[in-house]
């Protein structure tokens, strides 16, 4: 059913739909409309989970973890300063192999405060062994909860996922969401059989400690379960395809890139503004396309050479930042790695930082400076104020 | 033996650790002495002493780490402690 | 098995021997019974008693960190909740865990009024790190992060009054108890799991490791404790104390001397003004629970 929704809404309604048991959330900027909608759902019994009303990000995660581990399928919400608090208990989770799904309303960090778009905060936990989807509008946003669920609680994955769609830009905007139906969602992502849980009949141990005899193998483990999640979520996104008509089966999905020299490489919602350039781009006989990456973790190497194999120079516009590093941004360390040493040249341009609107014009330029060429470079910086 | 997933067990296999090694003084019971209480046997930190079948209390020498709670508790003064021949 | 009852805490574990906390959670688990989910946080226990691939647990049992154990509970007791399961939901946590770094969780959880017991063994510092100064360490107590050194007594604070600030949060069953009364806890532990709500307990559980003194005499330290009136064993139940366990109560310096962590306060010399302090503590929270025997008049 086709309805005009705020983003934060189309993913409450994905929640809903999904039917954790237990939703364990703390209110902060830009999430809150998620979590408020999901406790007036809950209040008038269109949700039938309970609802805890922790007192911080941190006892969120753990509450959600403790759910989990209980044998509950369970749901998060966070951004910025409440994902960096909870970053202790991230890392966790993933070690513990609990198929949590956290919506991540993607906002900057601080210091200073901002409570506006960029994507550092999801990125610096990309080494915590949590998948990493990213959604380009508000169906996207909705479509990839569902996704996230049932690639997380695959037993050849049983890792933990971020569902990250960009803070005001997503969470706060009106868009047409085609919401499904109750039973296409159950029948799509039926109810949760943990692997194993805590239960008096056949009592386990969850959490040991792991000398240095052990622990080295159990990280490999989580690798493995990374690598293997790439097929998982192509298997999942061709399965939701065919059940909800969207195609979600690939990881990477290139626009007018199949004859273009010059590519722009990002992640999130910026995508839709890139489309609108790239298409000025072409309408002014410039070949540019644009490869939009929806999974960052697992990272589709693959996907990403071959999909740029035809193109010379890739500007990688990056809503985010590796303070002192040459590269500068994590997308285009790992797209640079994917095309490898035959294939384009790559360069990351930062900005959009903290909210900063990055217009068509912008791309404009960054799809100049790859093809001159320009490295190491921030776009929209105020010279004014440096 | 592969790693269970997310680093956990299922009870059993602390037995496998057999901490009696660690001990170098061992307690020894008095049958005479005892009156069957009980005390030592709820009170030892390693589970490791049982009810034998005549009511006597009866030391696991696998597990009992000679810390002589039991024979400081015995409101008999049946237990000793003797140091371990090496 | 021994004794009657069932045990859910095995032999094997990496304790020191004579450990108060080994023998706390074998008396809570039994006294806890089968349909119970162990909740640990990072802490001497964690450690002692789950070496991968060996877990001592025969309950279900479950650890993610050291501050977070109130939380995860409060988790999985809404799991349960909505499962419609009967297990009863057990947090056992240090002193560490659950006066400093776990601050945070464990109001939550009282605040918010989960079904979970949550018992604290308490054995004064964090030990294991290495026997550092936790809010619980007591008054002149030598650790490695207060340390008594010629500027310097030992620790400076006073215990923090955990349980007073749990019954403030509207617990309906706030007690303390001690190892050295084995029967005592496990009485105190069935009732706090069978009143709902959020309760609590806090054992204390000495550390001959950590406080000095031959592993043998736990028990006997736990019960100089309590005779001294440094450690009160009572029941508070809806935010008044009903009950409070009495002694004839002996001076501390008994129960100091037999512990190396006290032992600057005698030697080189006694230091008569701050076992003074330590002594008022005791005559105060005598006065403040009623532990003394009152001797009959002898008129």
């Amino acid at each position: 059913m086709l309805q005009i929704m705020e983003g934060s809404h189309a993913v409450a309604e994905a929640v809903r739909l999904s039917r954790p048991e237990v939703v364990s959330a703390y209110p902060i900027t830009p999430q809150t409309h998620i979590v408020e909608r999901l406790a007036e759902m809950v209040a008038d019994g269109d949700l039938d989970a309970e609802y805890i009303c922790v007192e911080s990000e941190f006892s969120a995660l753990s509450s959600c973890l403790g759910a989990a581990c209980a044998g509950s399928r369970v749901y998060s919400a966070t951004t910025s300063q409440g994902l960096a608090f909870m970053a202790e208990v991230v890392f966790n989770v993933a070690g513990m192999r609990q198929p949590v799904v956290m919506t991540i309303a993607n906002r900057a960090l601080g210091a200073p405060l901002n409570i506006w778009n960029d994507h550092q905060d999801s990125l610096f936990l990309r080494d915590s062994g949590w998948m990493q989807l990213y959604a380009e509008d508000a169906q996207e946003s909705m479509d990839l909860h569902f996704l996230a669920y049932k690639a997380a609680e695959n037993y050849d994955v049983l890792l933990p996922a971020m569902v990250c769609f960009d803070g005001f830009i997503l969470t706060h905007t009106y868009e047409p969401v085609d919401i499904p139906t109750q039973e296409e969602v159950d029948s799509f992502l039926p109810a949760f059989k943990p692997y194993q849980r805590l239960d008096a009949k056949d009592p386990i141990s969850f959490g040991m400690y792991a000398t240095p005899d052990y622990y080295q193998e159990f990280r490999y483990e989580i690798h493995a379960a990374m690598i293997k999640a790439k097929k998982v979520l192509r298997e999942v996104g061709q399965e939701f395809s065919e059940t909800f008509g969207r195609d979600y089966s690939e990881l990477v999905e290139g626009y007018r890139l199949d004859d273009a020299d010059t590519a722009i490489v990002a992640i999130g919602s910026v995508c839709g503004t890139i489309k609108d350039a790239v298409d000025e781009m072409r309408e002014a006989g410039r070949k540019v396309g644009l490869l939009k990456i929806r999974s960052f973790r697992p990272f589709p190497y693959e996907d990403v050479r071959v999909a740029l194999s035809g193109v010379s120079k890739v500007a990688v516009l990056e809503k985010n930042i590796s303070i002192g590093s040459r590269m500068l941004g994590a997308v285009g360390l790992e797209v640079k790695d994917a095309v490898g040493k035959q294939g384009a040249d790559v360069y990351s341009y930062v900005g959009g930082l903290g909210g900063r609107d990055i217009r068509r014009k912008d791309i404009h330029k960054l799809a100049d400076w790859a093809e001159q060429g320009r490295n190491d470079c921030f776009f929209g910086l105020r010279e004014e104020l440096l | 033996m592969a790693l269970s997933v997310g680093c956990t067990a299922r009870p059993g296999n602390a037995r496998d650790n057999k901490t009696g090694s660690w001990r170098v003084f061992k307690p020894e019971i008095d049958s005479e002495k005892c009156n069957k209480c009980g005390t030592c046997m709820m009170i030892c930190p390693e589970v490791c002493i049982e009810e034998s079948d005549e009511g006597y209390p009866e030391v696991d020498y696998d597990y009992c780490k000679g810390c002589g709670m039991c024979a400081e508790e015995c409101p008999k003064d049946a237990i000793e402690m003797i140091q371990e021949e090496k | 098995m021994t004794g009657e009852e069932t045990e859910y805490f095995d032999a094997g574990h990496r304790a020191c021997g004579g450990c108060g906390p080994a023998l706390a959670a074998r008396l809570i688990t039994k006294a806890a019974g089968e349909d119970t989910i162990v909740v640990a946080s990072t802490g001497c226990m964690e450690v002692f008693s789950t070496p991968y691939p060996e877990t001592a647990w025969k309950t279900p049992w479950v650890h993610s960190l050291f501050q977070n154990a109130a939380a995860v509970a409060s988790g999985v007791e809404a799991s349960l909740k909505k499962q419609g399961r009967s297990e009863k939901v057990v947090v056992i946590a240090g002193d560490g865990a659950t006066f400093d770094i776990g601050i945070l969780c464990i109001s939550g959880l009282f605040e918010r009024g989960h079904d979970v017991t949550y018992i604290c063994y308490d054995n004064e510092a964090y030990m294991n790190t290495g026997i550092q100064r936790s809010g619980a360490t007591p008054y002149d107590a030598d650790t490695t992060t207060s340390p008594a050194g010629k500027l310097s007594t030992g620790n400076q604070r006073p215990k923090k009054d955990i349980p007073a600030i749990l019954a403030a949060h509207g617990s309906p069953y706030v007690a303390t108890a001690s190892v050295a009364y084995p029967t005592d806890l496990m009485k105190k532990v069935k009732k706090a799991i069978e009143t709902k709500g959020p309760c609590y307990i806090q054992v204390h559980t000495p550390c001959c490791t950590g406080w000095g003194f031959d592993g043998a005499k736990t028990m006997e330290i736990g019960k100089m404790a309590v005779n001294s009136g440094l450690w009160v064993n009572f029941e508070m139940e809806d935010g008044v104390v009903t009950k409070a366990k009495k002694v004839k109560r002996e001076p501390v310096d008994a129960y100091l001397k037999a512990q190396k962590r006290f032992r600057h306060l005698y030697r080189p010399a006694e230091n008569t003004e701050e076992i003074a302090k330590i002594q008022a503590i005791a005559d105060k929270n005598a006065e403040k629970y009623g532990i003394d025997i009152k001797m009959p008049n002898k008129n």
